[in-house]
């Protein structure tokens, strides 16, 4: 009989406060989380609806740099602005209803114009893990983002990746000798009946694969040789009698299914080769990332065996428990053992290149083999080299008549429009007609600047006109969550970052994704 | 200082800019005007089903958009995990009733709106969401077989599951409902039970067998399984611990035994924030005409980059809950189909999802109760039926029968067509 069953674990509060989100992001990640500082910079709707989606879920700190007053208008279209706050620092009101969210999370604020610290204090920026900007004018965020790409805030950095509905990593084409011990004890065609039924789709699929390999001289490569295979593992249900509907039995058709999905598939993929064969991988320096020395010693691994560490996890399959758990423990065991040689020769690595040992964790190594299938680096590019190029081709986005990108050039052209004359386009009633002719040679002037030919259609600026600089809230509230889930990503190193440009028109619904 | 109330007041020069100002992408019948925006704060009245993640982010955005006569009904009281999103609620709350939390929260912070919150019994999401679907159905007014438009109810309708959301405009009677596109919902897969009880894998199966089979046996408390009971999760892990033991298998944790008897979906605030407010932005459309609406289904996905994608949901010309025809059901041998089998279908099918449904029929001019599980008296009386064949019950070719369930304010009727023409009638 087994031990007696280990009681209950105590659950913290955090724990059972987090619990919806940890289950998305893990422990791991929401430490990484709580360990992030953000500054917002300029607390609008769209500002505060942003640190929301943060505070929330439990950042570390935030900080609010905002010089403004509460006005009327900002009431109306901000949740974290009081009623009577109308006249008191814009920075001071939000850090404190933002802070009514989370006791948690530290919050503070500068009532200062972020032009007065670039002023002052420039490098004061570069203290926080992300800093976000809303409705920051051209001036002031051209010389911060140069800044910020320099000190590396917040956008180089190397990410991991959650898999969606990823292909089970079998490693039957070339199984490592404990796997390939145990599957050539089992031969398919001396079980019975009962057995037959219960053993795994994986030990049915190397059955077949060796016998194609005996007769072909190698593994199945195109469908037609393919279809060969998945024949071969028909026959092999009920030595090829039918049941009595015509019924192919449950594990057979899974072992039919893996033959697509799991043979065949690259020993390492391209965009992870790409990846092992990068600079910032093999000219490893002593400021070099954990990511990138873990990468070295992954490297050595793959030029040793030819092939990623064993993902070390199986889906499940029709099967008993005991053939189930044997395979799953040799998996586990094989990727366990493939962590720890990467985790030691990882630590050699850092000493040699003079870094601390305490860098890297054996926890991190595990989850980085663990995803090494779908490690990706997400390198974002600094917002002045994109408002300072002169070499960007809009026009063959423009050739559609109805491509978001028409909405970058006019949100360009209504930031030049607000340098220009200090205020938004049609902001008064009286103005809105005037400040379309203006706009559209604001923006002509730009697209001729970008050599493009297109021209944007005037029913586009007159809307934009017809806004006046209005901030609807359900707008606002839709591109915060967007913003802090992409913030969050960047913070956890979980999931894929958007890339770069993300264009949300409401009126459609519609929207696109651009690389600018 | 201007009154809050007051639509003058330059708190909503925002929402006045829209309002009040012709542009070339309204609606075609948009007239701008001072009057939009009383109507919205003074008459137009919202319903909001559910005051929890998606609920706390659309009383917000609504009240923030200058609506004032917002109704909210839920029927949960707050949680501590509920707090990672939940915004309108503090520790202090837990155990409060969340409408009625909610409702106060945003009162207090937006001066002039005035949130009602009802108490009130619901049912699972998806189940409730038809329920309304059916009850706004219900209240549409034909007149020769002529929709009057005027009777229309709008039903913006919003989902969340993860990363993952969706929203969408429903007219009522004129667009894609709930039901029409009921397949998008399938039901929640559930584990065999001879894998459960036989041939344990995963440490999920270890828990089920706990829930499922141990648990009603050994009855521990003597009562019904309460997930939401720390006693009762703490059972349910031990013992599945022991059985994950006896099975070698590992990977048990007791989030993840919560996660399974509870049926937790993970959540987070972003994805609530988004939904709610596509979904805010669309009523703002529909009760202002400013532009045209969506039209009329909008999935998102931010786990990588960020994705939507916005397409018109079809509504079904034979659907069971909008189109104002019987649905018809193909029967290849109604000598052997027995009143069980159509049940089960009725259970069973991605397409009616049923809970519990009550058939009855007219045959021969008198009204006749085939099956009806939910009084205990009829139930006894029609058990019998089950086993018997559509024939067996008199129910020849062409025959309708009247289906009563959880998922439907009103009754649905169903044809059936035998697929067998030259059965012989006694």
């Amino acid at each position: 009989m087994s031990s007696p069953a280990p009681k209950s674990p105590e659950q913290s509060e955090k724990s059972k406060k987090y619990d919806r989100q940890l289950r998305l992001w893990g422990d791991h990640g929401q430490k990484l989380l709580e360990n992030a500082k953000v500054c917002l910079i300029n607390a609008t709707a769209l500002g505060t609806e942003i640190l929301k989606s943060l505070v929330l879920p439990g950042i570390g700190a935030f900080t609010i740099v905002d010089g403004e007053k509460v006005t009327e208008q900002d009431i109306g279209s901000n949740f974290f602005l009081e009623n009577d706050s109308v006249g008191l620092s814009r920075a001071k009101v939000a850090t404190s209803c933002l802070l009514e969210l989370n006791p948690d999370v530290h919050g503070d604020y500068i009532d200062e114009s972020p032009e007065h610290i670039m002023a002052h204090t420039q490098a004061f920026f570069n203290n926080f893990s992300v800093v976000i900007a809303t409705s920051l004018p051209e001036k002031i965020l051209l010389p911060l983002s140069k800044q910020l790409w320099e000190a590396n805030v917040p956008l180089i950095v190397g990410r991991k990746v959650h898999p969606d509905n990823e292909n089970p990593d079998l490693r039957l084409e070339d199984p490592w000798p404990s796997l390939k011990d145990h599957l050539n004890n089992i031969d398919i065609l001396k079980l019975d009946k009962k057995e037959r039924s219960h053993v795994p789709a994986l030990a049915i699929l190397y059955y077949y694969l060796e016998k194609f390999k005996k007769d072909h001289g190698g593994i199945p490569i195109t469908q037609f040789e393919k279809d060969i295979l998945r024949n071969l593992i028909k026959g092999g249900n009920c030595f090829g009698e039918e049941d009595e509907d015509g019924n192919t039995e449950e594990n057979f058709q899974e072992a039919i299914h893996y033959v697509n999905t799991c043979i065949g598939q690259f020993k390492v993929p391209p965009q992870i080769q790409a990846l092992l064969d990068d600079d910032r991988c093999t000219n490893l320096t002593q400021e070099s990332s954990s990511f990138w020395v873990m990468c070295a010693a992954l490297r050595e691994l793959v030029q040793n065996e030819g092939s990623l560490p064993v993902r070390g996890s199986l889906p499940d399959m029709a099967a008993d428990t005991v053939n189930y758990v044997a395979l799953q423990q040799l998996y586990q065991k094989q990727a366990q053992l493939q962590a720890e040689a990467i985790y030691r020769r990882a630590l050699q690595i850092a000493r040699n290149l003079g870094q601390a040992p305490d860098t890297i964790s054996e926890q991190e190594v595990k989850l980085f083999c663990k995803h090494a299938s779908e490690l990706y680096v997400a390198s974002g590019s600094c917002i002045a080299d994109e408002y300072q190029s002169t070499a960007f081709d809009i026009s063959s986005y423009l050739e559609d008549p109805d491509s978001l990108m028409l909405y970058y050039a006019i949100i360009r052209g209504l930031e030049r429009f607000i340098s220009e004359f200090n205020t938004n386009p049609g902001q008064f009633d009286d103005q809105v007609e005037p400040d379309v002719l203006k706009l559209k040679g604001i923006i002509g002037k730009l697209l001729a600047e970008w050599g493009c030919g297109q021209a944007i259609r005037d029913e586009r600026i007159h809307e934009i006109c017809r806004y006046g600089g209005a901030e609807l809230h359900s707008v606002s509230a839709m591109l915060g969550g967007c913003a802090a889930h992409e913030i969050i990503k960047l913070i956890t190193h979980q999931y894929k970052p958007l890339n770069n440009t993300f264009i949300y028109d409401a009126i459609t619904t519609n929207s696109a994704t651009f690389v600018l | 200082m201007a009154d809050a109330q007051d639509p003058l007041n330059k708190r909503w020069d925002h929402l006045r800019k829209i309002l009040e100002r012709p542009g070339p992408f309204c609606h075609p019948e948009f007239e701008p005007s001072s009057e939009i925006l009383d109507f919205i704060m003074t008459s137009c009245k919202i319903l909001v089903i559910g005051a929890g993640g998606l609920g706390c982010e659309l009383l917000k955005d609504l009240a923030l958009m200058g609506f004032k006569q917002i109704h909210v009904i839920d029927m949960d009281v707050i949680e501590l995990s509920n707090l990672n999103r939940q915004f309108l609620f503090r520790h202090k709350d837990i155990g409060a009733s969340k409408a009625e939390v909610a409702a106060a929260f945003i009162n207090k912070r937006i001066v002039g709106c005035q949130v009602t919150p009802h108490f009130f019994c619901g049912l699972d999401s998806i189940v409730a969401r038809r329920w309304i679907n059916g009850m706004l159905i219900s209240l549409l007014n034909y007149e020769d077989s002529v929709l009057d438009q005027s009777s229309i109810i709008p039903l913006v309708d919003g989902g969340t599951e993860g990363f993952k959301g969706n929203a969408r405009v429903i007219l009522p009677g004129l667009s894609a409902c709930i039901d029409c596109t009921l397949d998008l919902y399938p039901p929640q897969v559930t584990y065999p039970l001879c894998t459960i009880a036989n041939t344990p894998r995963l440490p999920e199966h270890c828990i089920e067998y706990v829930k499922v089979i141990q648990w009603p046996k050994e009855n521990p408390w003597g009562s019904q399984l309460d997930g939401d009971d720390p006693q009762h999760i703490g059972w349910i892990y031990e013992k599945s611990m022991e059985r994950a033991l006896q099975f070698n298998i590992t990977g048990l944790t007791y989030r993840l035994v919560q996660g399974v008897v509870k049926n937790i979906i993970p959540a987070v605030a972003s994805t609530n924030a988004v939904i709610a407010a596509l979904c805010a932005t669309e009523v703002f459309k529909l009760a202002t005409s400013c532009c045209v609406p969506m039209n009329n289904y909008m999935v998102f996905n931010d786990v990588d980059g960020i994705y939507t994608y916005t397409y018109e949901a079809e509504k079904k010309d034979n659907c069971l809950a909008c189109s104002q025809i019987p649905y018809t059901i193909p029967i290849k041998d109604p000598s052997k189909y027995k009143l069980k089998d159509l049940i089960e279908l009725l259970c069973e099918s991605a397409s009616f999802q049923m809970k519990n449904p009550g058939l009855t029929t007219v045959i021969d001019g008198k009204n006749k109760t085939l099956y009806m599980s939910t009084i205990k008296s009829i139930e006894e009386r029609t058990r019998e039926n089950l086993t018997k064949s559509l024939l067996d019950l008199g129910l020849t070719d062409n025959s309708e029968v009247m289906v009563a369930d959880l998922t439907s304010p009103s009754t649905m009727v169903l044809k059936l067509k035998y697929l067998v023409n030259d059965v012989e009638m006694e």
